[in-house]
């Protein structure tokens, strides 16, 4: 680990205007920092530590029924609070099968959905070609083991995915990242923080000292749930996953909002499937699972990566079946 | 100059308020006037006051210009109030330190240190508290051999910057056990063999305390999800299950029912 120089904010003012200066990063909960630094995926000469900002930890009503969660949350307290249990199944269970319980009490809510790809290549000690390590040096998972890598929206330059759970339950949720930066905060979409692989290859959309302060759910969706497909049945990062929400008329669809993870470097909302749903009775079972090809004409597989198609419309009709299952 | 940019200046090491170099850079200025009209009417007869005026209005100007502190004692004094005030839209910037003072309070003892800001929490309690019960397994967060409890609660001390801890409180596994009596959980491990290495071993029995308190433990199959962030590479995994499930149970060591 190369020397840095550490220092806590007080305010969010003092964080914003010291992470605007180059080579400086954030440290929330830490456990996606330390290990960039320890790879050398990352090397900032400074680290601001954002811990101790006051109010950022509140998880607090809205008006309309809304839910704003501070960014600096611990995963398990937002797994936990009533509110997420009861209105927002999906997001409890997202994060109940995301990293172990130690790492939920450090890893924060808004510092999650910023980790970067699980891509070897892309963590890999030795340097090996990556785009997202290197720009211009190549993806070596383009032909090399690519089974864990992308189905959809990748590239020949980047395969890529994006591994947050949290991530995936805030896209099928549309809610809404609310930052702070030094020319004034913005309102990103849950479905726009990840950009889609381009160069020079970001991570995500935030610029260099802009700051995650909450994220802001919609009005309760009880009728949601999140399937986790993965090689050990705990502390693993997804093979594939499904997120759903839906809102009914009686027996009928209104309205179904589905995304899943670990198919491309963003949550991938389904949005063919999606219109295909609305309307649809709720026990016309061969309906709700034929409305999945719609979405899936688009999958690409790679040379090691067919299974994930299956694999991920099971897990997203599974998913359809849960929501539908919980009562409101 | 923009709100960025002067932000930008102070993070160099300076921070003189803009209105305090305006009024040095004026009251340098009327010093240098004073000092050269002093000069000429005293037409080199007593030099030394006009002079010492003009050298005075020259370093003031000076260092108002470069933005240099002019009241080092004062502008020290003043510095962190004057720019927490937001209205000018000052921000006080932040001192970054490569060696950094962490006061800790770990099983119960109150610890003030210093350590590189590079030092884990890990890696404060092994090498500077000598408390090497904690064991360094992955040091990325992967095995849970580092598990602690900080201000009560389990985390993976490897991933937490020893300077973010510093105010908290720390348990190890060597604060368990509560004059020369084990905690029950590590008594239970002993009784159900509970390992067989024994590396593990500390992160397990710390994880294990912070589920029971939890309210983790109803099931082996909801200790089992609960204690997944500990491997074990011996795979003692059903015993661990067992004690676990033993102490949640409130049943003394061994016995049956």
């Amino acid at each position: 680990m190369l020397p840095f120089r550490y220092a806590r904010a007080a305010t969010v003012d003092q964080a914003i205007a010291a992470g605007a200066a180059p080579h400086t990063a954030f440290l929330a909960g830490g456990t996606e920092l330390l290990n960039w630094l320890r790879l050398g995926v990352a090397a900032p000469a400074r680290l601001v530590d954002i811990t101790r900002l006051d109010g950022l930890a509140r998880i607090e009503p809205l008006p309309d029924g809304r839910l704003r969660i501070g960014a600096l949350a611990a995963l398990s307290d937002v797994a936990r609070h009533e509110r997420v249990v009861r209105d927002y199944p999906v997001l409890h269970q997202a994060i109940l099968q995301a990293a172990s319980p130690q790492l939920r009490n450090l890893a924060t809510i808004g510092g999650n959905p910023l980790q970067h790809t699980r891509c070897p290549y892309y963590r890999s000690a030795e340097p090996l070609p990556c785009n997202k390590r290197a720009p211009g040096s190549g993806c070596a998972a383009r032909y090399g083991l690519n089974d864990r890598h992308a189905i959809f929206g990748w590239t020949d330059d980047c395969v890529a995915t994006q591994p947050s759970d949290p991530a995936v339950a805030f896209a099928a949720l549309d809610a809404v990242f609310a930052t702070e930066r030094a020319g004034g905060g913005r309102r990103i979409p849950a479905t726009e923080l990840h950009p889609l692989p381009a160069a020079p290859w970001p991570h995500h959309v935030l610029e260099p000292g802009e700051l995650i302060t909450a994220i802001e759910l919609p009005p309760p969706v009880p009728r949601s749930a999140y399937v986790k497909v993965r090689e050990r049945a705990s502390y693993e990062y997804a093979t594939v996953s499904a997120a759903v929400a839906i809102e009914l008329d009686g027996a009928t669809i209104r309205r179904a909002r589905i995304a899943l993870g670990s198919v491309a470097h963003r949550p991938w909302r389904l949005t063919a499937t999606e219109q295909a749903l609305a309307g649809l009775d709720t026990g016309n079972a061969r309906a709700l699972r034929r409305s999945l090809d719609a979405s899936f004409a688009e999958a690409r597989p790679l040379a090691h990566n067919g299974h994930k198609i299956p694999l991920a419309k099971a897990a997203a009709f599974r998913a359809i079946e849960l929501a539908l299952r919980t009562l409101p | 100059m923009t709100e960025r940019a002067q932000i930008r200046t102070r993070l160099d090491g300076v921070n003189v308020p803009w209105a305090e170099r305006l009024a040095t850079a004026v009251l340098g200025g009327v010093a240098l006037a004073l000092g050269a009209r002093w000069l000429r009417a005293s037409a080199q007869r007593r030099p030394a006051g006009g002079m010492a005026l003009i050298a005075v209005g020259a370093i003031a100007l000076g260092r108002a210009i470069a933005g240099r502190p002019v009241y080092p004692s004062r502008a020290r004094r003043r510095g962190g109030a004057h720019a927490r005030r937001r209205a000018t839209g000052a921000v006080e910037p932040l001192a970054f330190r490569e060696r950094v003072e962490v006061r800790l309070r770990v099983n119960g003892r109150d610890h003030q240190l210093a350590a590189d800001a590079r030092t884990t929490l890990l890696d404060l309690v092994r090498e500077q508290l000598q408390l090497t019960g904690t064991k360094k397994g992955c040091n990325f967060g992967e095995c849970g051999a580092c598990t602690v409890h900080l201000d009560g609660r389990r985390v993976n001390a490897c991933m937490v910057l020893a300077a973010a801890a510093d105010g908290r409180e720390v348990t190890t596994i060597e604060g368990l056990a509560l004059g020369g009596r084990l905690h029950p959980v590590q008594q239970a491990f002993i009784d159900h063999d509970g390992l067989q290495c024994g590396f593990c071993t500390p992160g397990q029995i710390m994880s294990a305390v912070a589920l029971l308190a939890e309210g983790h433990a109803g099931s082996d199959e909801e200790i089992r999800e609960w204690m997944s962030g500990n491997l074990c590479r011996c795979a003692a995994y059903p015993q661990i299950t067992a004690a676990v499930r033993e102490v949640a149970a409130g049943r003394p060591a061994g016995s049956k029912v």
